[in-house]
């Protein structure tokens, strides 16, 4: 087998990944121009989440192909339920703000609840590699690849089509569609705009959560592992366009694959290469790859 | 030239440190040391955010004067502190000319993004980089001053006497910029872009400048960090050390060319309290410390100093 198919397997799986990561960062951004930092703690509240419930979950002989509903409901509902308080409570009174405001707080948030973890689960680092080890592996050629690369590129595509079914063909992403156009021409016809808002916040939370949850199975879960996240997050949902559905999802495997290639055949560059992606593309295309034009404004 | 009653209070309280410096307790001339290192990085972030852009990036420069420092002094022996913090300075400003280039013409959200790619591709590449103790660093010692070697204890003394040296002509000249009609331009810039350019002003050229001297600031801060710390690593340039010199600035606020140092003083006190007290919650001291400055002190601590001075006039 060649080598390129290998480079690109593990490519579109670092993608899938990355898509998953960075999907709930570009939704909240797209609807509510919130580039929201604490992302990077739903996505370790995620984890937190699946690794302790995993542990219950085998260690009462729970059946074992269930676990992978209850890992992703569980870190799912927490982080709708976190990310809708953090809503309703502090964000929802601050969006006359700057953006970059906003974004400084929500980084503030992301200070407070990434030592809130710490509180809870104290600072060892937790394992559960049962789910991953439960789904057996694979052949291409004489590469063994693990199931578990299957359930994220898989999980990337059902939550890619997901939303995009949710957008074009469902009456609420409809109606979110023309809040995300126009706040106060939406308002006006009678749309719930603070409502949209905090279901879209809730919901991207979930998504860093769920993001979490599907990873937490082939890491080990230590304190402060969203801090690296949400810059690799930053950098797909940037390079695709902020707000843009196919700009996320094309951005991030670019980036995986030139990612993939850079860790196979020049090792030094791994974490290099993908900024190196960003700022290239924002040296031709300052607002990513699929950006709308803004008119100026005087 | 006129000066601020703020700036010669100032001037005065890093003198009389200085003066009673041999009689202070040694951790506290480290605090008041690596302020100055910190307050020197904001002032810069200052002028950016006299502009209306904040930064992700600035310690890239931070870390590019820091690894300037440490590299001079581990491959050519370079060890005069002297000739250290002008080559940093040099250096990080001349990184700031060459990205100044692209940076200059980005604006909100994307100037700040962009900048935060730009820092951590030099942290994959710091990472990386075997030579340079990868994420461990390296040590950076044997430092003398023309000529001479001061002992450990003299030699915080000196530190201390050279950073505020450094931050009494970094404070002259910003509040010198500030003052002239460039300076000025800044808040022009920031209320409305395209008027200012329909006077006659470049804002692109004007956020350049800017940039180079934010740049020469932090490398020289970041010189002074890494003589003050004794070590370096890459996560000086990593994103979250961005992250808490936004907050110093925010804290300070942008009233003064003094608040980016009361703020780093600041900063310093609740990080050596909270950290002292709790190691894993310091960071969550310094979340609600921001979210309290944003939302009842939008204009930082400084807007404090100003309130009082208009109850006196009055």
């Amino acid at each position: 087998m060649s080598n390129l198919l290998i480079v690109l397997i593990d490519g579109i799986n670092y993608a899938a990944w990355l898509f998953i990561s960075a999907v709930g960062l570009t939704l909240i951004y797209g609807v509510m121009r919130v580039l929201n930092v604490a992302h990077a703690s739903f996505y370790s509240f995620g984890c937190y989440v699946a690794v302790t419930l995993a542990g219950y979950w085998f260690s009462h002989n729970y059946p074992p192909h269930l676990s992978f509903f209850a890992l992703f409901g569980a870190s799912f509902v927490a982080g709708f339920a976190i990310g809708w308080i953090l809503e309703r409570f502090l964000l929802r009174y601050q969006y006359a703000k700057d953006e970059v405001v906003i974004l400084l707080i929500t980084y503030a948030v992301f200070l407070i609840l990434d030592d809130v973890l710490k509180l809870i689960w104290g600072v060892d680092p937790y394992y559960a590699s049962d789910p991953y080890e439960l789904l057996g592996t694979f052949n291409i050629g004489e590469m063994t690849y693990p199931n578990y690369y299957l359930l994220m590129i898989g999980s990337a595509i059902v939550l890619s089509l997901g939303l995009t079914y949710m957008l074009k063909k469902t009456r609420f992403g409809k109606l979110l569609v023309s809040v995300i156009h126009d706040r106060e021409i939406s308002s006006a016809m009678g749309i719930n705009v603070g409502r949209f808002f905090s279901l879209t916040f809730s919901f991207g939370c979930a998504l860093a959560a769920i993001a979490g949850g599907i990873t937490t199975p082939t890491i080990s879960v230590v304190p402060g592992l969203g801090v690296d996240v949400i810059v690799l997050s930053f950098a797909v949902v940037v390079t695709g366009g902020l707000g843009s559905l196919p700009g996320t999802a094309l951005a991030a495997i670019i980036m995986g694959v030139v990612r993939s290639f850079c860790v196979h055949y020049v090792p030094q560059l791994e974490l290099f290469v993908i900024f190196s992606v960003m700022a290239l593309v924002l040296v031709f295309r300052p607002r990513g790859l699929f950006s709308l034009a803004e008119a100026r404004k005087i | 030239m006129k000066l601020d009653k703020s700036l010669i209070y100032m001037i005065g309280f890093l003198v009389g440190v200085l003066l009673a410096s041999p009689w202070l307790p040694q951790w506290i001339l480290f605090i008041i040391t690596l302020a100055g290192a910190n307050g020197l990085v904001v002032l810069g972030l200052m002028l950016f955010m006299r502009i209306g852009l904040v930064s992700f990036g600035q310690a890239l420069f931070f870390c590019a004067g820091a690894y300037t420092t440490g590299m001079l002094c581990l491959l050519l022996k370079v060890t005069d502190l002297f000739v250290l913090l002008i080559a940093s300075g040099i250096v990080a400003g001349f990184l700031a000319y060459l990205l100044g280039f692209l940076l200059a013409k980005y604006r909100a959200i994307f100037f700040g993004l962009l900048s935060l790619a730009f820092s951590m591709i030099l942290y994959g590449v710091l990472v990386k980089s075997e030579k340079l103790g990868s994420t461990d660093g390296f040590t950076v010692a044997g430092l003398t001053i023309l000529g001479w070697t001061p002992e450990t204890t003299q030699m915080k003394i000196v530190l201390y006497g050279i950073t505020v040296i450094t931050v009494i002509v970094a404070l002259l000249f910003v509040n010198m910029i500030l003052k002239s009609p460039r300076g000025l331009l800044l808040t022009a810039i920031r209320d409305n872009e395209i008027r200012a350019e329909y006077m006659g002003a470049s804002a692109i050229s004007t956020i350049h400048l800017i940039y180079i001297i934010a740049g020469v600031l932090s490398g020289v801060g970041g010189a002074i960090a890494a003589m003050v710390s004794g070590h370096i690593d890459p996560n000086m340039t990593f994103w979250t050390s961005s992250g808490e010199f936004v907050f110093i600035a925010i804290l300070g606020g942008i009233g003064s060319v003094s608040a980016p140092f009361v703020g780093a003083l600041i900063f310093g006190a609740i990080q050596t309290i909270a950290y002292g007290y709790s190691p894993n919650t310091w960071q969550m001291t310094i979340g609600i410390c921001l979210i309290v400055v944003i939302l009842l002190l939008p204009e930082g601590l400084w807007s404090l100093v100003e309130k009082m001075r208009k109850k006196s006039r009055v």
